[in-house]
C-alpha cells in the first residue's frame, strides 16, 4: 500500500535533482530557473502528501500559495533574463558579477 | 492494485522527466520534459486526493509557466553549445551536493517514519462529505482570506514588474496619440472650399 513515505521519497528525489540541476547548469540560467521550478514542485508534493496523510487541508492551501510564488518568480526571472540578453547578447550568467551598481 | 501501478508509473515518470530536464542538451527539450514532469506530478497529487491542486498544477504550470519558458527559450537567439561548456567541470561538485542532500532527506524520512514527534492538533480537518474543492474554498475564503489577497498582490506585483522590466520605447514607430485625437475639433480638421468651374481642385 502507498504510504506518505512513498510520496516523500519521490519528492526527495525530485528536490535533489533540482539542486543538482542548478549546480551542473551553472551557465544556463533558463535551465536554472526550470530547476527551481522542480524544487518548488517537490515542496508542493510534500505539502500535499502530508495534507492527505494527516487529513488536514491547510497543506493544500499552502501548496496553492507556493504555486502563486512560483508563477511570479518565473515571470520576474524570465523578464530579467530577457533584459539581460538584450543588453549583452548572451545569457551566460557566470560573469554576471560584472553588473555592479 | 491499480493505485499502486498508477503511483509507480507517475513517480517513475516524474523523476525520469526531471532528470531529463536538467540533462537535456537543448533547452527546448528541457521545457518539454518539464511539462511531462508537471503532468505526472499532477497525477501524483490526484492519487493523494488533492484534486484542486492537481488541476491548478496543470493550468498554472503547464498552461502558463511552461509556455512562458518556451516563449523565452525560442525568442532568445542563444548559442547553446557554448553554454554547455562548464557541464563536466561542475559535475563533481554538483553531484557531491546532491548526494549530501539526498542522504539527509533519506535520513529525515527514516527518522520521521520511526515516529516519536507528535504534531499539533489538526488545524483544519478534512470533512469527507464535501468535495476537495469545496473544502478548500471554504477554508480559503474565510480563515485564509488575507493570505489569499496577499497572493493576489504578489501576482499583481509580478505582472507589473515583468511589464515594467521588459517594456521598451522604440524610436521611429508611429503610435496612436489618443490625447491628440481627442483634442482635434472640426474647425481645425476640415476646410470649406468653393471651387470655381473648370479651375480644378486645390488640395
Amino acid at each position: 500500500m502507498i504510504s506518505v513515505g512513498h510520496y516523500l521519497a519521490v519528492s526527495a528525489v525530485l528536490f535533489t535533482l533540482g539542486v543538482l540541476g542548478i549546480f551542473i547548469n551553472r551557465k544556463n540560467i533558463i535551465v536554472i530557473l526550470m530547476a527551481i521550478e522542480l524544487i518548488l514542485l517537490a515542496v508542493n508534493i510534500n505539502l500535499v502528501a502530508f495534507s492527505a496523510a494527516l487529513g488536514d487541508l491547510v497543506g493544500q492551501v499552502f501548496a496553492m500559495f507556493v504555486l502563486t510564488v512560483a508563477a511570479g518568480e518565473a515571470a520576474i526571472g524570465l523578464a530579467i533574463l530577457v533584459i539581460y540578453f538584450r543588453g549583452r547578447g548572451t545569457i551566460a550568467v557566470d560573469d554576471a558579477n560584472r553588473m555592479k551598481g | 492494485m491499480i493505485q499502486l501501478i498508477a503511483f509507480y508509473l507517475f513517480a517513475f515518470l516524474v523523476i525520469a522527466s526531471a532528470a531529463m530536464v536538467i540533462f537535456a542538451r537543448n533547452p527546448v527539450h528541457s521545457v518539454m520534459w518539464l511539462i511531462l514532469a508537471f503532468f505526472n506530478a499532477a497525477g501524483l497529487m490526484l492519487l493523494a486526493g488533492a484534486e484542486f491542486i492537481a488541476m491548478l498544477l496543470v493550468i498554472v504550470y503547464v498552461g502558463a509557466v511552461a509556455v512562458l519558458f518556451l516563449f523565452v527559450v525560442m525568442m532568445l537567439d542563444i548559442d547553446f553549445a557554448e553554454l554547455r561548456a562548464g557541464f563536466v567541470r561542475y559535475l563533481p561538485l554538483g553531484a557531491l551536493v546532491a548526494i549530501i542532500l539526498a542522504a539527509e532527506l533519506v535520513f529525515a524520512l527514516g527518522a520521521w517514519s520511526a515516529g516519536g514527534i507528535d504534531l499539533a492538533a489538526r488545524a483544519a480537518p478534512a470533512a469527507s462529505d464535501k468535495s476537495n474543492i469545496q473544502q478548500i474554498g471554504e477554508l480559503l475564503y474565510t480563515r485564509y482570506i488575507f493570505l489569499f489577497e496577499a497572493a493576489g498582490i504578489v501576482l499583481l506585483v509580478a505582472m507589473i514588474g515583468a511589464i515594467a522590466l521588459t517594456h521598451r520605447q522604440r524610436g521611429g514607430t508611429r503610435s496612436q496619440k489618443i490625447a491628440t485625437q481627442n483634442r482635434r475639433r472640426p474647425d481645425e480638421a476640415t476646410r470649406l472650399v468653393d471651387p470655381g468651374v473648370g479651375q480644378g481642385m486645390e488640395l
